[in-house]
């Protein structure tokens, strides 16, 4: 290992661009560098900027480069922003091809999208490559600067070299008698807005605000643990999601908790907002864009199974454990669980009833009720007195004819239709129709008695989200201490300044801040108050674009003409 | 409660004639020969800042007020929320001129914020009943904190763009002056916008359509101004009302589209008009107030700005985001459109920061990164809504 040895006889590491002991510069580059970017990382040796053999030494010099990571996240930036150019895949209809959705609706440019694989961006392989080579990036970049900084600065030395205080971009020295006393006047001063103060041979540091340095590298390990929790969600067992769809009245098992849990539905509620009812401000907008909803709500009950217990019979004589209305916002939760309301069916199918008749006469033979979802079990229903209705058949979501057969889309009572045998005293062998909504077909001929339609219950049904997540509190901490790094690099300041005075009667003075030199410059000025000594300058003001610069001469010139 | 409305109204109107006055007394303050003074104590600017502070007091109320009527905090529809975030607007120029007391802000943060309020005026401005996704303390917490995050980083526009009038060579032409002219005709556009929706509606030259749309129902489209295009398919209900012939696909929402058409037609215009009459680009007539700026101090409020607005966006745009979604619909995060603009905000001043402490873009480039920044932050408050349908479309 090359090391660096200072005039000041301190040996440095490889790669130092200030000595740590008295701040020289050590190399001609760094003689040459903006201080800016030298004092960034205190001129430590970083091994980015040292070694650069081996593979591995290219690979950490490519992740550790600001540069790169800028262009990182500007790439995801712009991938992000294509992916909402058009709906993504989990956004248009489910029962639709997608390859055909896109084309249909988007034309060329939707088909483009399409065969790009920007229809499911976020979850494509090279969008995750991106997310993770980010990740990376942040890892090698605060290591490669955040360990060399912490040794920086703690082990900071007071006395610093002329050379060192010179290249600050706040620095003045001062002549005056006495520059010991000075120094102790403005090191008050500076102790008052909370500066820390060190002194050693006529020379004082004094520093403020140094725990912002480390507010990247914390935010940066929050961002890291953030990273790392989501991905756990594909770790199995960390993550459920299903749908749970639930009849009022039903009591069914809640998918992923193993048979464990079963959920009551009491009754689903749907809301909307009322002119007059509810408060007259929103009038306007009722009569405006028609009626609002304002609660959805399923009245549920949590049944746990006790151990023991036969899996998959829902036990009715189950402990109920709590109550409670689950609303949009107020999920149930339970056991790292949580019901969400979010879909709901109104008005289902639940029973039909149905009379007997005689079409000439229109006498009644009675009355009765097929339970959509729990027919009678031998498809019999005896009105008395020799009357009998037969169910030959039940077809819940009735799509047509096909080869003479009826046929159901769905077991989903959406548009029951029946076929029914009527056995009566004078047509023993029955008479078969074929009943459906606005629909009444007799298939073998024509019939002397008919069924109507005499009743209908409905009932409505809860879309629940079940949902589990046991990634959330490491999320959870990934944010809170990314939140606590951002702050604290973002609303500190790492604020220092050094004043020497020297053999030979002068006061140096300089001064260095990560950022925010205003605030520097207001500290400094309130120390120098009553010292009778002006403000150190700043070296390094913007400069007006040379245009402007030069307006603003031939103004002055002009001025002094007249 | 439809009082206490009415009251709420006649506030948001006082406070808009009030930051209207304020620009005045601001705007003299740059120029007063007495008061040359750009940073510090200075009559005119005392006068503004306490005008300023009137109409946020103002606005306050018309906030208070509506909240205690609508029974709910309102920050529900497009309306409200713009006009938030132009009350957060003001806040924060409050706030950034009592640490750096540079009158100049007020001359371009004011005019802005009016702006935007003015804009916002345009969307129905009715109270709304709350759905029941946004029945929920969050609606505040993370809607009120998203704006204040926004509004901090907008100054960093304002200080940005004074950066740029004063630093850009107008006379030498070339890219900067191209885009810095490009930054202000969209702003003009916004008047476009806002005076031909104000012409139009008090001509009443609004008109129903009835057409097809892209899941081949027949709906009505409702127009404010008269149809430079037509939807699919569309029909004319309105008697009388002038319309072409010129018919859009399906996907194209050609109310919304009619709409850009008239803004940027009013916006162009009152731009010809401006050029002609002054002979000089809008960049040249605003540069004679920025003149005296300090380049110095406007970098480190566009910078100081980012560094306060950054962590509050966060907060809010990200993590109280999530988790209010985690609570609403089920997961924290969805790729909805306005959660990947939010990301996207996030990313870019994240590299505004990192180019910014790591690379040293100071001064120009650093400008055009806080203008850049302001426009996303625009695209997401507006486009996002109107144009990219998502979740948090509202009424």
């Amino acid at each position: 290992m090359n090391e660096l040895v200072c005039k000041c006889g301190h040996v440095n590491k490889e790669g130092s661009e200030l000595c740590l002991q008295c701040g020289r510069t050590l190399t001609e580059q760094a003689e040459q560098r903006k201080t800016s970017d030298v004092m960034r990382y205190e001129g430590m040796a970083r091994r980015s900027q040292t070694y650069k053999r081996s593979v591995i030494d290219r690979i950490w010099n490519f992740f550790s480069s600001v540069k790169v990571g800028v262009w990182l996240i500007v790439i995801t930036l712009v991938a992000s922003a294509i992916g909402t150019i058009f709906p993504q895949e989990l956004f248009i209809p489910r029962n639709i091809d997608p390859a055909a959705y896109y084309e249909d609706r988007y034309g060329l440019a939707g088909k483009i999208y399409y065969v790009l694989g920007f229809h499911n961006l976020y979850g494509s392989w090279w969008y995750m490559l991106l997310i993770a080579a980010i990740g990376t990036s942040i890892i090698i970049a605060s290591l490669d600067r955040g360990v060399p900084l912490y040794k920086a600065l703690k082990n900071q030395r007071v006395e610093r070299h002329g050379s060192f205080l010179k290249r600050q971009r706040i620095y003045s020295e001062y002549v005056t008698d006495r520059p010991v006393e000075k120094l102790e006047e403005i090191g008050a001063g500076l102790e008052k807005k909370k500066y820390k103060i060190r002194k050693e041979n006529n020379h004082l540091l004094a520093e403020k605000g140094r725990f912002s340095r480390w507010g990247p590298y914390v935010n940066h390990t929050g961002l890291i643990i953030f990273l790392i929790g989501a991905m756990l969600r594909f770790v199995p067992g960390m993550y459920v999601d299903e749908q749970l769809w639930i009849r009022e009245g039903e009591t069914l098992n809640i998918p992923g908790t193993d048979q464990q849990y079963f959920l009551e539905n009491k009754g689903f509620t749907l809301e909307t907002y009322n002119e007059g009812q509810d408060s007259d401000v929103f009038d306007a907008t009722l009569q405006r864009v028609g009626p609002v909803a304002k609660n959805f709500q399923t009245d549920a009950v949590l049944y746990k199974r006790e151990e023991g217990d036969i899996a998959g019979s829902a036990n009715r004589e189950m402990e109920p454990l709590f109550e409670q209305p689950i609303q949009v916002n107020i999920p149930l939760k339970f056991d790292g669980f949580a019901l969400y309301q979010t879909d709901y069916i109104e008005n289902e199918f639940h029973t039909m009833s149905f009379t007997l008749e005689n079409k000439e006469t229109e006498e009644s033979f009675g009355q009765f009720t097929v339970d959509l979802f729990n027919p009678e079990q031998d498809g019999l229903y005896d009105l008395g007195n020799g009357y009998q209705v037969e169910m030959m058949g039940l077809y819940p979501d009735f799509s047509g004819f096909e080869d003479g057969e009826p046929q159901s889309a769905s077991p989903l009572p959406n548009n029951p239709a029946f076929l029914f045998k009527m056995i009566t005293p004078d047509k023993p062998d029955g008479e078969v129709a074929f009943i459906g909504i606005q629909q009444n077909l007799e298939p073998l001929g024509e019939n002397e008695y008919a069924l109507s339609f005499s009743g209908l219950e409905t009932r409505d049904v809860s879309g629940l989200t079940v949902r589990k997540d046991l990634t959330l509190w490491i999320l959870a901490l990934g944010g809170a201490i990314f939140m606590i790094g951002v702050v604290q690099g973002a609303y500190w300041n790492h604020r220092r300044v050094w004043l020497k005075a020297g053999e030979d009667g002068k006061l140096y003075v300089a001064g260095h801040t990560n950022k925010n030199w205003f605030g520097l410059k207001k500290d400094l000025s309130a120390s120098f108050e009553g010292t009778d000594l002006a403000i150190p300058e700043d070296h390094q003001e913007l400069k007006d674009s040379k245009g402007t610069a030069k307006e603003e001469q031939e103004r002055g010139t002009t001025g002094q003409h007249q | 409660m439809a009082q206490l409305a009415s009251i709420s109204s006649t506030l948001l109107y006082t406070a808009f004639v009030l930051y209207l006055i304020a620009t005045v007394f601001f705007a003299g303050s740059i120029k007063s020969k007495k008061h040359t003074n750009q940073i510090g104590k200075n009559r005119w600017a005392t006068i503004g800042i306490t005008i300023t502070i009137i109409g946020f007091a103002a606005q306050l109320g018309y906030f208070i007020t509506r909240w205690i009527a609508a029974g709910h905090a309102p920050l529900s529809n497009l309306f409200e929320f713009i006009t938030f975030f132009a009350m957060m607007l003001v806040l924060s120029f409050i706030i950034i001129y009592f640490m750096y007391r540079l009158h100049i802000l007020g001359v371009f943060a004011l005019p802005i914020a009016l702006l935007i309020i003015a804009y916002s005026s345009m969307f129905p401005r009715d109270v709304s009943p709350l759905i029941p996704a946004l029945q929920s303390d969050w609606l505040f917490i993370h809607v009120s904190t998203v704006a204040a995050g926004e509004a901090i980083l907008a100054i960093s526009f304002v200080a940005g763009l004074i950066y740029l009038l004063k630093d850009v060579d107008l006379t030498k032409g070339g890219k900067q002056v191209f885009w810095l002219e490009a930054v202000l005709i969209g702003l003009m556009l916004v008047v476009g916008f806002i005076v031909s929706s104000i012409s139009f509606s008090i001509a009443g030259a609004g008109a129903e359509f009835s057409y097809v749309n892209p899941e081949d129902q027949q709906v009505t489209a409702e127009y404010a101004m008269p149809a430079l295009v037509v939807p699919n398919e569309g029909e004319l209900l309105t008697e009388g009302a002038f319309a072409t012939s010129l018919e859009m696909p399906a996907i194209v929402n050609a109310a919304r589209l009619n709409t850009v058409i008239w803004s940027l037609l009013f916006g162009a215009g009152i731009y010809l008009l401006i050029r002609l009459i002054t002979r000089k680009k809008l960049a040249g007539i605003l540069q004679p107030l920025v003149r005296k700026a300090n380049p110095d101090l406007l970098d480190e409020i566009g910078y100081r700005s980012v560094l306060i607005g950054f962590p509050v966006f966060t907060l809010g745009g990200l993590i109280f985001a999530m988790i209010w979604a985690q609570i609403a619909w089920t997961r924290f995060w969805g790729w909805d459109p306005k959660e990947v603009w939010a990301l996207i905000t996030f990313l870019f001043y994240a590299a505004f920061l990192h180019l910014r402490l790591s690379r040293g873009w100071e001064g120009n480039r650093s400008a055009w990164l806080a203008v850049i920044g302001f426009v996303i932050i625009m695209f997401n408050l507006v486009a996002v809504n109107l144009i990219i349908a998502g979740l948090h479309s509202y009424a």
